[in-house]
């Protein structure tokens, strides 16, 4: 899968609360309505602003905090393709291979990227090119890179009729 | 391996063990390899498990794989408050009642848990973050999202990595004003927010063990913040009278091995403490008490899994009673309906509403600024509740200062930051 689009970036310990406040996420189970949400507690106006296919890249431990599922699906559906950090929680990792939001952790990725700037991002290799330089992303165990090959968790069940690990 | 061999082995961590007496295949596994296993109990709440039942819903699921490992919450925004919780919750009623599992309204799941099914050996997967609470008890307690927890309600099974394990050692006495909240706070201020990112937390040393179950509660709940996976304190006699207290047996005591290896350790000497409060807006944001003392505030909440239970409401009556707020307002939001029974039964609340506190219904409320105390424009709180992220409580321009029940107490007394021993 290879995907292009605008770099937004973001700092360390962008966590959960501000990526989707609790009284939007938990008022609805519409992906769409929840995009409307996405990044309220930096910018409420950020899904307005990007653009489908852009992608977020931001430091050090993205989405920590709670498990909402729904800040992973706001990212998704408000038009994200991929998020490139530092590191992420754990729980946040685990949603977005559930609902096949590709995520990568490339070291120091916010000194080699800046605002706006075009990156490309190629998610079975692990690579991300932006400026002409190329930088490698951590690999995952193979039954992570399973679920999101085949579109996540849910679309992997419809595939095979079974989950992962059964 | 037989049980036996993974409970006695001297060099798995708790985490090890545990895993691997779930795992459903026969190898042994460390830290960092990965299992699928067997997970006896899950829960989730309102604002998780809508999305979970929607997932089943998608995929066509119609049957659970065991309704007796399904426990389901409507906790954060209870009773609703508008008509869309409304219908989530109404969506929750009726799976619960098609499924035959258990739907609990009106206590937090931690504090339910706690109270009626946490156990040493148990492995609970929770669709909230502050499911690792239950591993004060010596179980395996770690969150995750909907669509998992979804998995498992299908299959019985989920994919755990084995967590690398952080030895905590916690020596000497507690000084008065000085509770566990403020032991976990210290470790959230000295490691930071990722600091125990992934890790299985174990809580060691004579200062753990004097403590009750509820402060032991405490801390593994507010272990989220730094990023733990799941935190542990070992069963010993204190945790062997709750169960039979509450009726209960352990599935399994688990020890850490004496030679288990550690990614690192810490320690922690408990006397040098100091009442603390993390600022405004991060969770590791950690003051003396002191450092902030005076600094005005709007709200002062207790309450929440973190500090909702009995033994905060009495520690935060015997400063308020025969006492008057100031220049605030104050909630207190006890954690169960238990917990809300008690405190009547033992007249606490009539403490609360004298000084002028409002006592609402159990719920998660304020803490999670969806309803029961959310926070205006510019607003600022001190609260037990676990988090004080940009926009937690309420308006994203709101602040919130994060400390023990005692010294919320203390504070709401003056409408500004206090220190609790000037109370106790």
């Amino acid at each position: 899968m290879r995907l292009q689009g605008k770099a937004w970036k973001f700092g360390d310990d962008i966590n959960t609360d501000i990526i989707i406040p609790f009284r939007f996420k938990s008022r609805t189970n519409d992906p769409y309505e929840l995009a409307k949400y996405c990044m309220y507690g930096i910018d409420p106006e950020f899904p307005t602003k990007i653009s489908k296919g852009d992608m977020i890249v931001a430091g050090k431990n993205f989405a920590g905090g709670s498990s909402r599922e729904q800040a992973a699906i706001a990212i998704k559906y408000a038009g994200i393709a991929a998020v490139i950090a530092e590191s992420f929680s754990r729980i946040f990792t685990r949603n977005c291979f559930a609902i096949g939001l590709p995520i990568l952790v490339v070291k120091d990725i916010t000194k080699h990227v800046k605002q706006g700037d075009e990156v490309e991002v190629d998610v079975d290799k692990l690579l991300v090119r932006a400026h002409g330089k190329e930088m490698r992303a951590e690999p995952w165990p193979p039954f992570l890179t399973d679920i999101l090959k085949a579109g996540g968790l849910q679309e992997y069940y419809k595939k095979h009729k079974k989950f992962p690990w059964e | 391996m037989q049980k036996k061999d993974i409970l006695n082995d001297d060099a798995l961590t708790f985490a090890e063990k545990i895993i691997n007496l779930k795992n459903t295949s026969k190898n042994l596994l460390r830290a960092g390899e990965f299992a699928v296993v067997n997970v006896d109990l899950t829960l989730a709440q309102d604002s998780t498990g809508p999305l979970a039942i929607k997932v089943l819903d998608d995929l066509g699921i119609t049957r659970v794989n065991d309704a007796r490992k399904i426990l389901l919450f409507l906790d954060h925004t209870f009773p609703a408050a508008d008509p869309k919780v409304a219908a989530l919750h109404a969506m929750m009623r009726a799976f619960a009642f098609r499924h035959g599992c258990t739907l609990v309204e009106g206590s937090i799941s931690h504090q339910h848990v706690l109270e009626k099914h946490a156990t040493p050996g148990l492995l609970l997967i929770g669709a909230d973050s502050h499911t690792c609470q239950a591993g004060c008890v010596g179980a395996f307690a770690s969150g995750i999202g909907s669509t998992e927890i979804a998995a498992i309600w299908a299959s019985g099974k989920i994919w755990l990595k084995v967590p690398e394990s952080y030895k905590i050692d916690v020596s000497g006495k507690l000084r008065k004003g000085v509770f566990s909240r403020d032991i976990i706070l210290h470790f959230i201020g000295r490691v930071g927010e990722d600091g125990g990112n992934y890790k299985s937390l174990e809580w060691h040393g004579d200062t753990i063990k004097s403590l009750s179950i509820e402060s032991r509660a405490a801390i593994c709940n507010n272990a989220m913040e730094c990023g733990a996976k799941n935190s542990f304190v070992a069963p010993d006699a204190r945790t062997r009278k709750y169960l039979r207290d509450a009726k209960r047996k352990p599935i399994a005591e688990i020890f850490p091995g004496k030679k288990a290896e550690y990614a690192k350790e810490f320690d922690i000497e408990a006397d040098k403490l100091e009442p603390l409060v993390a600022c405004p807006n991060n969770v590791d944001n950690v003051k003396p008490v002191n450092e902030v003392e005076g600094t005005p505030f709007d709200q002062a909440f207790i309450g929440s899994s973190t500090n909702g239970r009995i033994e905060d409401l009495l520690v935060v009556a015997r400063i308020l009673k025969g006492r008057k707020i100031k220049d605030c307002r104050l909630i207190v939001t006890p954690a169960s309906k238990h917990v809300y029974e008690e405190a009547i039964s033992m007249g606490l609340v009539r403490i609360f509403m004298d000084a002028g506190a409002v006592f609402t219904n159990a719920t998660c409320g304020a803490c999670v600024g969806t309803h029961m105390g959310v926070l205006g424009p510019k607003e600022t709180c001190i609260s037990s509740s676990p988090r004080n992220y940009v926009g937690r409580m309420g308006d994203t321009t709101s602040r919130v200062y994060l400390a023990s029940p005692a010294t919320v107490a203390a504070s709401a007394l003056n409408g500004k930051i206090t220190d609790p021993r000037d109370y106790l």
